[in-house]
């Protein structure tokens, strides 16, 4: 058979069939553990097997106690364990046969408590089946990291050990002595007394193995999800600066344009601080409320012409189809200021009150006569004031030809 | 700290406190002509001493920096220096920062991104004992101070936690980018009565109850 060196068995041992007993898997003596690391199958099966015929008229612990005796101890641990689904799945044919031949000697349990075990074997196995490499990896390492035991656990807790050990007597006495009086009151004992020890020795034996295990088992298992969480989480910032932030640090060493430099450098630290304040990227559209909207309008003018846009909202709404026309307005007046006001920046101011939505789009460059604008010039005729009085709204201009130019458009929210 | 600076008589005496040199160097390049600075530092340590060593007119602070921030600093020299003014200079414009630090005592609240002409402007007002209101803070405070008035104790709606209408207007006016000037002109009154109605609205910034203003304050664990 070819196998890698560091997965090869030592081939010494009992009777030279490479059998020992493991020095670093052992749960009692190391027997399960060296019978598992030899057949290469998951420790816990083998252990599984050995509780499974001692309850076969005890043929598991006589087992044990034979190997205990005549397997030595190996003297190198074997760190890694190739275990295989198939080989296990083989394991545990072998062990159903044994078992199958015992209970025919009459050496078994009764066959309630065989079945249920039988079919939680099972249910096992296929979940352990279905699973993807991955996911049984993270099964097994989690599994290593919780205790074999539940004194094992206790005994981790460390300056509450005493407690610990207390309060575990305490709960099993509480448990024990609750099953005591449950027993003395019905009269199962007296009619079915080998049924009843069945069940308490392997409801004791299922809850000192797996207990403490399948709580630590839970436990990892949320450390380990929030520490994915966490380097996903890194994995994501990383990748969102290095497409925005440094892409944009690198642009901006390479322009001399200083004009397209702080559009460009504006336009990341909006986006940026969208990003940091968990509101979505002002690209993404549906779901807007109106000052996100009258945000990107002025994110995309700003990035258009270059020129810096500050927005100001006080309150916010959902964005509904009158409402669009306000921003549509806003946004052709920012256009308009950028254009032709020659203004260093234009202020946007966005106010959202009960009855009414303002707007005010303000520059401090050079005004115009309203008078000597051509009227085939549609901009302001149409797209500000048209659009604000088709939606029951209005449009003020107040300009100025030292002072700029501010546009105030009003509509009420309810029509 | 650098070298203190008595600085010449009526002139305006300025400390900046940044952990950014280049920004520091900067804002003493653009203020040194007009203003004494008779001092800077770079952490919240050596800017309490200094600060109190030197008593200026006007701080400029900064207010994220390691160890505790321009609050740590503000709280420290506002129980030995109470006549100290603090305007405070940012590249952060989250609600929360801003409302902060103007609780802790700051007078005003400007970006990094201001020009120098309005940094000189602010700092001759704080200087003047008003309060610098970027329209970004005044949006806040409109915002923070919308809606329902909350009832006081008396059963009467507490004063400290309403805005008056003139209020109003004048934040309005400033949150649409409006210079005070501008206000002035646009309400028809006096910039002296423009400046009256911020400082009031200062001072409720700083005093109220309001659940926003408190949530923004303990968020920073700030009361």
């Amino acid at each position: 058979m070819e196998t890698s060196p560091r997965y090869a068995p030592p081939r010494n041992g009992f009777l030279g069939f490479g059998l020992s007993r493991s020095p670093n898997r052992r749960v009692v003596a190391g027997v399960a553990g060296g019978l598992a690391e030899r057949l290469r199958v998951d420790p816990a099966l083998v252990r599984v097997a050995f509780v499974m015929l001692a309850l076969c008229g005890g043929a598991g612990v006589l087992a044990y106690a034979v190997l205990w005796v005549s397997v030595p101890q190996a003297e190198t641990p074997l760190e890694v364990l190739d275990a295989g689904p198939q080989r296990g799945i083989a394991v545990a044919l072998v062990l159903a046969g044994i078992v199958v031949a015992l209970r025919s000697m009459g050496l078994w349990v009764g066959d309630a408590i065989g079945t249920s075990v039988g079919l939680v074997a099972i249910g096992i196995t296929i979940v352990w089946l279905r699973g993807d490499d991955t996911e049984r990896a993270r099964w097994s390492r989690l599994a290593q990291r919780a205790p074999a035991s539940m004194l094992e656990a206790v005994a981790e807790r460390g300056p509450v050990k005493g407690i610990g050990r207390l309060r575990l007597l305490i709960g099993l006495a509480a448990a024990f002595g609750g099953m005591v009086i449950f027993l003395a009151r019905s009269n199962v004992l007296e009619t079915q007394p080998g049924i009843v020890v069945a069940v308490v020795a392997t409801a004791v034996g299922v809850g000192l193995v797996a207990g403490p295990w399948s709580l630590r088992l839970v436990q990892a298992l949320g450390d380990e999800r929030r520490e994915r969480i966490r380097s996903e989480e890194r994995a994501e910032v990383a990748a969102h600066l290095h497409d925005s932030v440094l892409q944009t640090l690198a642009l901006i060493q390479r322009t001399d344009q200083p004009r397209e430099m702080v559009a460009l450098a504006r336009n990341q630290e909006r986006e940026l601080r969208a990003w940091l304040s968990g509101r979505p990227p002002l690209v993404t559209g549906e779901s807007d409320t109106l000052a996100t909207a009258i945000e990107k309008a002025a994110a995309s003018v700003e990035l258009q012409f270059k020129v810096p846009v500050e927005v100001v909202t006080v309150g916010d709404t959902a964005l509904d189809d009158r409402l669009q026309a306000i921003v549509d307005a806003t946004r052709e007046a920012t256009v308009n200021a950028a254009k032709h006001s020659g203004a260093g920046q234009i202020s946007i101011y966005l106010e959202v009150e009960p009855e009414s939505v303002t707007a005010f789009v303000r520059d401090q460059g050079t005004g115009f006569d309203p008078g000597s604008v051509a009227p085939d010039r549609r901009g302001i005729a149409d797209s500000i004031r048209g659009r604000m009085q088709r939606s029951g709204g209005s449009a003020t201009i107040v300009t100025d030809l030292d002072a700029g130019t501010e546009v105030q458009l009003s509509i009420p929210r309810v029509a | 700290m650098t070298a203190l600076d008595a600085g010449a008589p009526g002139e305006v005496r300025v400390f900046v406190v940044d952990d950014h040199r280049l920004f520091l160097s900067g804002v003493q390049a653009e203020l040194g002509g007009e203003f004494a600075l008779v001092g800077s530092a770079g952490d919240v340590e050596s800017a309490i001493a200094g600060i109190v060593a030197a008593l200026p007119d006007v701080v400029l602070l900064d207010v994220h920096m390691p160890g505790g921030g321009g609050r740590a600093v503000l709280e420290a020299v506002h129980r030995s220096a109470p006549d100290v003014k603090f305007l405070a200079l940012s590249v952060s414009d989250a609600p929360e920062d801003v409302i902060a630090v103007i609780r802790a005592g700051a007078r005003g609240y400007v970006t990094k991104s201001i020009s120098p002409a309005e940094l000189r402007s602010a700092i001759r007002r704080i200087h003047d004992g008003d309060a610098v209101f970027s329209p970004r803070l005044a949006g806040f405070v409109l915002d923070a101070f919308a809606g329902q008035t909350p009832v006081g104790p008396g059963g009467a709606p507490d004063e400290l936690d309403q805005l008056t209408p003139r209020e109003r207007e004048v934040l309005r006016l400033i949150a649409r980018g409006y210079a005070y000037k501008e206000v002035a002109k646009g309400l028809h009154i006096s910039i002296k009565t423009v400046e009256t109605h911020v400082s009031a609205v200062l001072r409720k910034l700083q005093l109220s109850s309001r659940h926003q203003l408190t949530r923004w304050a303990t968020e920073r664990r700030l009361v």
